[in-house]
């Protein structure tokens, strides 16, 4: 038995003996009713559904209101695991009483619409957007006809000069701008670190570094001493002055930065020449810096030379030395801009 | 005037008085919207946005924008005495203190990624299935210009609590910034009223992201409904449909139900995530600081591409001469390329216009495999975002995958060129065989997976014909041939003008169009059906024809 033999030839349209070049639309299927549609009880039990997700909603609410005059955000004499338990406590019945709210409305709105209205497609039709060419004569009249009673083609010196004067109103709109800012001028290129200041932990409570408590290996994060009390803008300062301090064995060392380091000890910039953030990943066996944002990788034994990533340039050494009391010292600033590039920098 | 009595006569005799109502409900409330659950994916954009304005409002009650110091002495424990800002001491005592503060700042940061998600999966949708095409070129611009904003809104927001994370956001945006050549220090003065991080930025990006933009994007997004009221819904092909109708349902009652019910699902769902799992708790990172930072820190999922990108980036590119730097390796990934993948979203519709030479209207929606190269070229696309955006956490990778970092990030950079125009070829395939597939179901009818043995001993699967509906549906597309060389000389042996644009368009249009396969006609089932009477007890199937398939 062939495969096709249940196959009405009449299933593609044809007039008389032509063929058509493209079959054509069979018009919407027929329409099936629903169970609601043709039976009481399942409209019935439809529409008690539709209720009974309303009322879930109505006793979300209640819950909500509940939860937030019942669980108080007062946290007296509680350790500090048991005030986020009531934060999450709070946060939870808030939350669920809220989405119980919500979700019952809309599932009921949903679920009514979907059993109990009418659910027999309607067909509307589009029309071109384009007008007709009447319209578009007509619009193009129009539009003569405005331009033609406000004279603007006949008279070029009240059109030259509104173009004029368009052209340079916005202008102080970009001057107003100029006072949002100061100029960068050199602050780019400067940073807190002079000579003699003394390298301080950046730590609460802070202390000079000496020389001699550095172990081999050790790590420490860094920024100028006195830089609380007399910078301008601390955060601005911060943000441009940290700085790490590593000791290494001096042979590690490179030649490039062996004159500012003091007994194997090298400080440099912490702030990434790539976009900035902090480069504050130390990689103790392989001697590399790493930057978490992009993973730009400095190598500790090449004078911070950039292995890996995004960034190019080295990250800048501070040169130091210690003072009469043996605390690291600052030699003088850094000898170029420190953090992401710009283009005055050269 | 009103005759009748009852309350909702009277309401509808004051307006209809006032504003016409009887003639808006006229023309609007019965207006038919097709249904498809691929046209509820703006809906969930349209209300997340909706709850943003809610939630939003909220916070601000709270929210303090401004970067001045004060103590923190609130109840979470490890924080106090630390000197913060009023911007992330206000959202901490949103957090902690305000009943319900947490919840709403919650449900404000997980709708917003809902928005952006919403957004990224609608314009995907509208690609495919073509509903970008003429008329509606405009409002897929206006679409784009939407995911824009809103990722620069949700960067500014994640942005204003000032904790250790979103500072470290901004630093990036001021390094690159920095990176726009001449004039990068300037704007970036400007913009931070002076250095980096400065006390200008919190109430600066508050105003920007509680009135500018949500100001801007209401606009568009009015605009953009207007659009789709003044255009119709597109709609699926099928039995019914057609591009001069719209079938479905009215607004009043059904999408007002439907619509509005779904509203509130939205709302739910997200109210849901929102008690139940945290996001952005700033209370373990801190006040923002430039010199701490965590590991393994991210940025919200839509910045993932585009900090992707600068992570794949080579330092090589970053140029010093002349006594001035030029960081390419930053302005490529974070300024050039995301402007180029704008611009070649916004100018998408024209560029297949233009090779298809169509200047229809068209109102209904291509099925993907319908339009082979489209969808081909769409995954493409779609391939080179997931990339970068694996690459945005590649350090995420690598820990969870303990793979180094290095390899991660060198293959990458190897794929984001070799695997996008592979998953377009492959794409490309699967479509034009799911055309000839298609073919075949409409030529010899669907598999029943009832097995005969004929007295011969021969077995064949029995295969039953398509209604006439089921088959409408997949020979109704068009399938577009390549535009034809016009002579490059008129008829009096003179050269045109505008040969080089012309051949140009032909290459286009020929690798758009050229590797097609062609509904089944009329013509070509009546031949099925008598061949296969003799033809099946052979073979089992016939090769469906394709037109100048080359590959």
């Amino acid at each position: 038995m062939p495969a096709h033999d249940d196959h009405d030839d009449s299933a593609v349209a044809t007039r008389g003996d032509q063929v058509p070049d493209r079959f054509e639309n069979p018009g919407l299927p027929a329409h099936q009713h629903r169970m609601a549609d043709t039976d009481a009880k399942a409209a019935k039990r439809a529409e008690r559904q539709v209720a009974a997700l309303f009322t879930l909603s109505m006793v979300g609410t209640v819950l909500l209101l509940v939860a937030y005059f019942a669980v108080k955000l007062e946290y007296n004499n509680m350790s500090f695991v048991e005030s986020l338990d009531q934060l999450r406590l709070s946060n939870q019945l808030l939350g669920g009483g809220l989405a119980i709210a919500l979700l019952g409305i809309g599932a009921g709105a949903v679920h009514w619409a979907k059993t109990l209205m009418p659910d027999e497609e309607r067909i509307e039709y589009r029309h071109l957007q384009r007008g007709t060419d009447e319209e578009r004569a007509e619009a193009t009249a129009i539009l003569k006809l405005g331009a033609d009673e406000s004279g603007i083609a006949r008279r070029p010196l009240i059109r030259n000069t509104l173009i004029g004067a368009m052209a340079m109103f916005p202008i102080p709109a970009l001057v107003l701008l100029r006072d949002t800012g100061p100029m960068p001028g050199k602050h780019l290129s400067e940073t807190f670190w002079k000579e003699g200041i003394r390298l301080e932990r950046d730590q609460p409570g802070g202390g000079a570094v000496k020389a001699s408590d550095l172990t081999l290996g050790s790590v420490v994060h860094i920024m100028p001493e006195g830089l609380e009390e007399k910078a301008e803008d601390l955060l601005n300062e911060r943000a441009k002055a940290a700085v790490l301090l590593i000791r290494l064995e001096p042979e590690l060392l490179a030649a490039e930065s062996v004159p500012g380091s003091y007994n194997g000890i090298v400080a440099y910039s912490k702030i990434c020449t790539h976009v900035g953030c902090p480069v504050a990943l130390y990689e103790q066996r392989t001697h590399h810096l790493l930057c978490p944002c992009h993973q730009s990788t400095f190598d500790l034994t090449q004078n911070c030379k950039v292995i890996f990533g995004p960034a190019k340039r080295a990250l800048p050494q501070l040169a130091i030395t210690v003072d009469d009391e043996g605390y690291l010292v600052a030699k003088g600033p850094f000898s170029e801009a420190v953090g992401p590039s710009f283009w005055e920098r050269g | 005037m009103s005759t009748t009595t009852s309350p909702a006569a009277g309401v509808g005799n004051f307006l209809d008085e006032r504003i016409g109502a009887s003639k808006l409900t006229k023309t609007f409330a019965r207006k038919v919207f097709p249904d498809h659950w691929s046209f509820m994916l703006g809906e969930i954009a349209l209300y997340s946005f909706i709850i943003l304005l809610l939630t939003g409002t909220f916070l601000t009650f709270f929210f303090i924008p401004s970067t001045g110091v004060t103590t923190y002495t609130g109840p979470y424990s490890t924080l106090q005495g630390q000197e913060v800002s009023e911007a992330f001491n206000s959202t901490m005592r949103l957090s902690f203190e305000v009943r319900g503060g947490l919840l709403l700042r919650q449900i404000h940061h997980w709708s917003a990624l809902i928005f952006v998600v919403a957004i990224i999966v609608h314009m995907f949708r509208v690609f495919f299935t073509g509903a970008f095409r003429k008329p509606r070129e405009l409002n897929w611009a206006i679409g784009v210009l939407l995911a824009i904003l809103a990722v620069f809104e949700g960067f500014l927001g994640y942005s204003l609590p000032d904790d250790l994370l979103s500072g470290n956001g901004l630093r990036i945006a001021s390094g690159i910034i920095l990176a726009i050549p001449v004039v990068g220090s300037y704007v970036s003065f400007f913009l931070f009223g002076g250095e980096f991080p400065g006390e200008a930025f919190i109430p600066r990006i508050y105003t920007i992201h509680v009135l500018l933009l949500p100001a801007i994007m209401l606009a568009l997004i009015t605009f953009h409904l207007i659009l789709v009221v003044v255009h119709k819904h597109t709609q699926y092909p099928g039995p019914g449909r057609t591009n001069d109708n719209v079938v479905g349902y009215p607004l009043f009652p059904i999408y007002t139900a439907k619509a509005g019910g779904f509203f509130f699902i939205v709302f739910g769902v997200t109210a849901l995530m929102a008690a139940f799992f945290t996001i952005n708790p700033i209370w373990l990172y801190g006040s923002y600081d430039p010199s701490p930072i965590s590991a393994g820190a991210q940025p919200d999922f839509y910045m993932g591409f585009m900090d992707g990108a600068v992570r794949l980036m080579s330092g090589y590119f970053e140029i010093a001469a002349f006594g001035y730097t030029l960081s390419l390796n930053i302005a490529i990934p974070a300024l050039i390329l995301p402007g180029v993948l704008t611009t070649a979203a916004i100018a998408y519709p024209a560029i297949e216009a233009w090779a298809s030479g169509d200047k229809r209207e068209h109102h209904l929606l291509d099925r993907p495999r319908n339009a082979p190269t489209r969808t081909g070229l769409g995954m493409m696309a779609l391939t080179f975002y997931v990339l970068l955006w694996i690459a945005g956490g590649n350090d995420i990778v690598a820990t969870h995958l303990r793979l180094s970092i290095n390899d991660i990030t060198y293959t990458l950079r190897v794929l984001v060129f070799v695997l996008p125009p592979l998953v377009y070829v492959i794409t490309k395939r699967i479509c034009l065989g799911l055309q000839r597939k298609d073919r075949e179901k409409v030529l010899h009818g669907r598999e029943t997976g009832r097995v005969f043995r004929t007295e011969d001993g021969e077995v064949f699967e029995l295969h039953a014909p398509l209604s006439a509906e089921d088959r409408w549906t997949l020979v109704q597309f068009e399938s577009t041939h390549p535009a034809e060389l016009e002579s490059a000389t008129d008829g009096s042996g003179v050269r045109r003008p505008g040969g080089l644009l012309n051949r140009l368009r032909q290459r286009v249009s020929r690798f758009y169009f050229e590797d097609r396969v062609e509904p089944v006609t009329p013509a070509e089932l009546l031949e099925a059906q008598h061949h296969g009477h003799e033809e099946l007890s052979a073979s089992g199937g016939e090769q469906p024809q394709v037109t100048a398939g080359t590959h």
